[in-house]
C-alpha cells in the first residue's frame, strides 16, 4: 500500500510523520536529535530509506546525520566542511570585508539516482558534495570563486545557500540560490557558474537590476518541464521560462508578494503555491488569516485557499524549505510553520487539516512519496 | 577505552552523550603527557563523532559556547599544551566538558 513520510526539521529536533494514502490519520515519531535544530532532512530519490539530515547547535556546531532505514536508526557521518583554498572575503552588513566561516548546513540535496551522492547547501554560502554517503565533504568552489563572491552580503538570516535543484533531463545542470546574492546556474555538474538574475529588481540594493545582489527566497520547479523556474524573492514573486537566463514577474494578484516558500504541484506543473506574508518586518500572514495562495495559471491569477486554516488571530511565518509537495494521485501539499503546527492537503490545497499542531518552530518540510 | 596506566576521567555534556552514545563517565588511556589537546586528541579517537562539536577541526580552537573545567577551575582559556591538573592526570578528578549557560 502506497503512503506518504513527512520530514519536519524544527529548532529542537526533527519528526517523521507517516501515513497511508488517505493521509487522514498519522503516526508521529520524535523528537530524533533532540534539542538540536534541524535544518534540513531528506530521502534520497533512489533509495528511499536513505535519508540524510543536518543537526547543528550553538554549543557543538554541525553534525550530519545519515539513516539507512527510513528514519528508524541513525548514525552520525562526515561534518568536515573546509571551503577549498584560502576561503576569502565576502561583504559583511556593514560593507567591510569579512572572511568566509562556516556555520552550518541549510539544505542537503540527494542525487537523483546515487543514494551515496548529496549536496550540501552552507553558511556561509558555498556548496559542498558527499560521494560516500556524507562521510566526506568536498566543495564546488567554482560558485563561491565565479567572480562575484567577494560582493556577496548576508540577509538577515545570515548568508546561506538554501536552494539546490538538480535538472532531471540536463543531467549535468544544477540551480541553486544564496540569500542575498541570487540565482545561480552551472551546466558542467557544479565546477562553473554563473548568476542567473535577468529581470530581477530589488529596491533594497543601489543598482535594482544587478547581476548579483538579490535576496531569493526559494526556487522551484517541476521535474517534467525544467526549464520552467518559479521564485519567491524578498518581495515579489517570479517566473523564468529558459532555466534562470530571464525572469519575469507573476505576483499578479497576491495581497502581499513578500514570502519564503514556493512550490509546483506534483502532475500540473502550471500550478503553483505561494505564502503570502505581510511584509519584510511583519513576518505573519496578512490580517492574522493563514492563506495559501494557488495559481493554476502558472502565476498572475491566484486564489486563497483557506479551509482548515486559521483565519484569525495567526501570526506565524512559513519558512522557505517548508512547504512539500508529494506525489500521489491527488497531489497532497504540506507546510510547517514557526507556530510548530504541520498542515497537510490531500486534495492539491482545496482543504487543510493540522497533522500537528505544537511542534518546535519548523524550519523544514519534505515528504516522500512511499509505494 | 582503559588500556595499560591511569585513566582518565572525561564527563561530556548531555548533547554529546547522546550523540556519541555514551552513558555517565568516559575512560580514556593517554599516551604521553595529559593536556587538555591529548584528552581531547584520545577522546575524538574514541568516538569520531565528535570531531567538530568541541573544538573546531580546521583551527583545533575550542568552540565559543564549550566550557572546559577540572578541580573546581576553569581551564577554558588555558593553553591546550599545559599539563592538567595532576588529579585529573592521576584519575582521580574527571575533566569536565560544559556547555556554557548561553542559552538555546
Amino acid at each position: 500500500m502506497s503512503g506518504v513520510r513527512v520530514l519536519v526539521g524544527t529548532r529542537k529536533g526533527a519528526f517523521v510523520l507517516s501515513s497511508d494514502e488517505a493521509r487522514q490519520d498519522w503516526e508521529v515519531s520524535g523528537p530524533h536529535f533532540s534539542g538540536w535544530e534541524i535544518y534540513h532532512l531528506k530521502g534520497s530519490p533512489a533509495d528511499p530509506d536513505r535519508l540524510y539530515a543536518s543537526q547543528c547547535s550553538g554549543w557543538s556546531g554541525q553534525v550530519i546525520q545519515r539513516s539507512d532505514d527510513g528514519g528508524r536508526t541513525w548514525e552520525p557521518v562526515g561534518n568536515n566542511f573546509s571551503y577549498d583554498g584560502v576561503p576569502g572575503t565576502h561583504q559583511w552588513y556593514d560593507g567591510t570585508p569579512h572572511p568566509w566561516e562556516f556555520e552550518r548546513v541549510w539544505h542537503l540535496e540527494p542525487s537523483l539516482d546515487d543514494p551515496d551522492t548529496v549536496y550540501a547547501g552552507v553558511e556561509d554560502a558555498g556548496l559542498f558534495k558527499s560521494a560516500d554517503g556524507g562521510k566526506s565533504w568536498r566543495e564546488l568552489p567554482g560558485l563561491r570563486g565565479h567572480g562575484s563572491g567577494s560582493s556577496w552580503q548576508p540577509g538577515a538570516g545570515g548568508m546561506c545557500l538554501h536552494t539546490i535543484i538538480l535538472d532531471p533531463v540536463e543531467r549535468q545542470r544544477i540551480f541553486t540560490a544564496i540569500s542575498a546574492a541570487g540565482a545561480f546556474r552551472s551546466d558542467d555538474g557544479g565546477e562553473t557558474w554563473r548568476p542567473i538574475n535577468r529581470g530581477l529588481k530589488s529596491e533594497g540594493i543601489p543598482d535594482d537590476d544587478a547581476e548579483v545582489g538579490h535576496c531569493v527566497h526559494r526556487l522551484a520547479m517541476h521535474p517534467s518541464r525544467p526549464s520552467v523556474l518559479f521564485m519567491q524573492k524578498h518581495w515579489d514573486v517570479m517566473r523564468s521560462d529558459d532555466a534562470g537566463e530571464s525572469w519575469r514577474e507573476i505576483s499578479g494578484d497576491l495581497p502581499t508578494d513578500f514570502g519564503f516558500p514556493i512550490d509546483v504541484h506534483a502532475h500540473e506543473p502550471e500550478t503553483v503555491y505561494v505564502v503570502p506574508i505581510t511584509s519584510d518586518s511583519e513576518h505573519f500572514p496578512p490580517d492574522g488569516q493563514l492563506r495559501v495562495y494557488r495559481s493554476r495559471s502558472g502565476g498572475d491569477e491566484w486564489e486563497p485557499l483557506t479551509r482548515g486554516l486559521p483565519q484569525q488571530h495567526c501570526y506565524v511565518n512559513v519558512l522557505r524549505d517548508a512547504m512539500a509537495v508529494d506525489q500521489l494521485d491527488s497531489c497532497g501539499v504540506y507546510f510547517g510553520t514557526t507556530g510548530g503546527q504541520v498542515y497537510a492537503s490531500a486534495d492539491a490545497g482545496d482543504s487543510w487539516a493540522p497533522i500537528v499542531r505544537d511542534l518546535p518552530a519548523v524550519l523544514s518540510v519534505e515528504v516522500q512519496t512511499l509505494s | 577505552m582503559t588500556g595499560g596506566g591511569v585513566a582518565i576521567r572525561v564527563v561530556l555534556p548531555a548533547h554529546l552523550r547522546r550523540l556519541a552514545r555514551i552513558q555517565g563517565e568516559v575512560s580514556l588511556q593517554v599516551a604521553g603527557a595529559v593536556t587538555q589537546a591529548t584528552v581531547l586528541d584520545a577522546l575524538e579517537t574514541a568516538y569520531p563523532m565528535l570531531r567538530g562539536t568541541i573544538r573546531d577541526q580546521q583551527s583545533g580552537r575550542r568552540r565559543a559556547f564549550m566550557r572546559f573545567f577540572a578541580c573546581e577551575e576553569d581551564l577554558s582559556h588555558e593553553p591546550p599544551d599545559a599539563p592538567l591538573p595532576a588529579a585529573v592526570a592521576d584519575g582521580a578528578e574527571p575533566y569536565l566538558i560544559v556547555g556554557a549557560m548561553a542559552g538555546g
